[in-house]
């Protein structure tokens, strides 16, 4: 890989056909899933919540190069912020993603100062201790968080007024696909503007972006803030889609899935993300519900796989794929 | 009417000084586990988050010998050493070694890989259920200390805290092995040349470390219980412990283990509603104001 991301073979000249296609993509995809898939639409509604995470920490590790096990802090933030402003009379869905989405910006901002103190391995450690001290707040202010209860009990008001959230789960599952594809194309914008190109200037070269005078930090934090925007608005929509608020929305294990799925689809990309996401909660879905303990050996055994034999993801091994296939078809 | 709230009570003496002796044990348990990882971390730069997973497997190996088996004590800790190393070795030569100069997000990545078939794998085995290591008598019954008695197993605890830490110290700073091992994490190249085969010398340490491990999962069992999650559940206490110690400093480690022990314990017994809060809100702000760990060695 070259350095800031520029990718030979003519890739760099279409980005925005690139776009368009991998929007339309996303469509099709979701739209074959409500037509398949009827009776599942709340799981496919979490996967797009869960994937608006894994695109949120895919800014962070991916085009900024920070690991992070505690992105789950902001989500948990947004799901909270909507559940609350939720049960408090405030019932319009985009308002309540708009809420997530402020208080996830907020908790990134907090979190990028602290994680931004520290390098290596004790950044990971501050981004795990973030995220505990979060989940363990959320569990003492029982008055405020329904502590181990959780919340519950939420009413969101009808989509445009029109479309109820009812127990079908196709308004929710529209609204969530929705906002995906907008989040997605806002950030294939971010990523390829100036500002996402000194972010992946930082990941790669830190030393050489500061001697051109631009210092890191304020960049940094500002993609936290971004980062914590999207991470928010996935917890919002899973707020509003399930209407139950629980302390699993802001842990270590949600954290770490998410970085899994991430690094399974690829990091860096985006699309990678999204395949991640997709890919691992549907086979968890499935050998899960058979047994806990044999998913657990499958997700070890592909991380390792992954790490030894496939460093670039799903993603990035269909994307050589295809590099190999095209260069033999036109010596 | 709303009653009103118990006033805050501070501890006697007699309820301090059993928090005391309670918190002394519990960091030397955490040390003889984390030291291990520590060594790991700090010296052959492994991010090696399935440490807690080696200390799982010593505690179902010893459970299984004490409780299934019902041999002695002595006999089940030497037994889950042996084994745990015995299965990490395969694992060293395989997995760990391609990974030793790779990026901390691999590192990270694989380790939790393995942890997760770890657990996987024990509990199909095994069985998802708590395992319990029965004491000897002569741990289980309380020892008189003059102004106070204590549990056996606290004193051994302890005692063997103690000599880990010694035996570590002697064989990093003052043996032919250590001056090797520090030669080859100064400047792996040069050690080569100077005729030191430092594939050895990692694959020896990293054994010493996993036999740690596996010996502070037993040791350790009366305050981390083994159970089917220990090595997800524990995971990020021995990495956090490690990271404030500093990677690679036996004293840090020590320090670190001592300090979170007693803060967790003295939360636990005084303000057992807020969890873990008080042990993260002490981590962040330790990382915060030392980044490198309070006897950090080398740059992580």
């Amino acid at each position: 890989m070259t350095a800031l991301g520029l990718k030979p073979d003519g890739a760099q000249a279409r980005p925005l056909l690139r776009d368009l296609a991998s929007i339309a993509l996303i469509a099709l995809a979701g739209a074959s899933g409500y037509w398949l898939f009827p009776d599942n639409l709340s799981f496919l509604t979490r996967v797009i919540s869960v994937a608006l995470l894994v695109l949120s920490l895919d800014l962070v590790v991916g085009y900024c190069g920070i690991a992070s096990l505690g992105q789950a802090a902001l989500y948990g933030a947004g799901a909270y912020a909507a559940g609350i402003a939720c049960l408090n009379g405030v019932t319009e869905p985009f308002l309540l993603i708009l809420i997530g989405a402020a208080a996830g910006a907020v908790t990134g901002l907090m979190m990028g100062a602290v994680m931004l103190r520290a390098h290596g391995l004790p950044q990971l450690v501050l981004s795990i201790a973030i995220v505990q001290l979060l989940h363990e707040a959320a569990n003492k202010l029982a008055w405020l968080t329904g502590g181990s209860d959780g919340l519950s009990g939420m009413l969101p008001a009808p989509l445009f007024g029109l479309f109820e959230f009812d127990l079908w789960g196709r308004a929710a599952y529209l609204f969530g696909l929705g906002l995906l594809i907008v989040t997605f194309a806002l950030l294939r914008l971010l990523v390829r503007s100036p500002f996402g190109m000194v972010c992946r200037g930082l990941k790669e070269d830190p030393l050489r972006v500061s001697a051109l005078g631009i210092s890191a930090f304020p960049v940094l934090i500002r993609m936290f803030a971004i980062s914590g925007a999207v991470a928010g608005m996935g917890g919002a929509l899973g707020a509003i889609a399930t209407q139950v608020v629980g302390l699993d929305s802001v842990s270590f294990e949600l954290s770490a899935n998410a970085l899994v799925m991430l690094v399974l689809g690829g990091l860096g990309q985006l699309t990678g993300a999204l395949i991640g996401t997709v890919v691992f909660m549907s086979i968890e879905h499935v050998i899960a519900a058979i047994n806990p303990f044999h998913w657990m050996t499958l997700v070890g055994a592909i991380l390792v796989a992954i790490v030894l034999f496939a460093p670039r993801g799903l993603s990035g091994t269909l994307d050589e794929l295809a590099r190999l296939l095209r260069r033999e078809g036109r010596p | 009417m709303t009653l009103p709230s118990p006033p805050f009570l501070w501890p006697s003496m007699q309820t301090a000084l059993s928090i005391a002796l309670d918190a002394l044990a519990y960091g030397m348990a955490l040390f003889i586990i984390c030291i291990g990882l520590s060594l790991t971390m700090g010296l052959m730069r492994v991010v090696n988050l399935a440490h807690g997973a080696f200390a799982m497997i010593g505690g179902y190996i010893a459970s299984y010998a004490a409780r299934d088996l019902a041999l002695g004590y002595a006999f089940a800790i030497t037994l889950a050493v042996l084994g745990t190393v015995l299965i990490a070795i395969p694992l060293e030569r395989l997995l760990f070694r391609r990974i030793y100069d790779r990026s901390e997000l691999s590192q990270v990545l694989m380790t939790i890989g393995i942890t997760f078939c770890v657990i996987g794998i024990t509990n199909y085995v095994f069985g998802p259920t708590l395992k319990t290591i029965p004491l000897p008598a002569e741990l289980a019954r309380p020892v008189d200390l003059g102004f106070r008695s204590i549990a056996g197993h606290r004193l051994f605890v302890i005692a063997s805290g103690l000599v880990v830490a010694g035996g570590l110290w002697f064989l990093i700073e003052r043996t032919g092995f250590g001056i090797r091992l520090r030669a080859a994490v100064e400047n792996a190249p040069m050690a080569r040349a100077l005729g030191v085969r430092t594939e050895l010398i990692y694959a020896a340490s990293f054994a010493l470390a996993i036999g740690l491990a596996a010996f502070g999962g037993v040791a350790g069992a009366e305050f981390l219980p083994i159970e089917p999650y220990y090595a997800l559940r524990y995971m990020v206490t021995f990495l956090v412990v490690v990271s404030v110690g500093g990677a690679g400093s036996i004293g840090g480690a020590l320090a670190a283990c001592l300090l979170l022990g007693s803060i967790d314990i003295t939360a636990r017994y005084l303000m057992p509603e807020f969890g873990n809060f008080f042990f993260y809100l002490a981590v962040i702000l330790v990382v915060c104001l030392f980044p490198r760990g309070l006897m950090g060695r080398a740059k992580a």
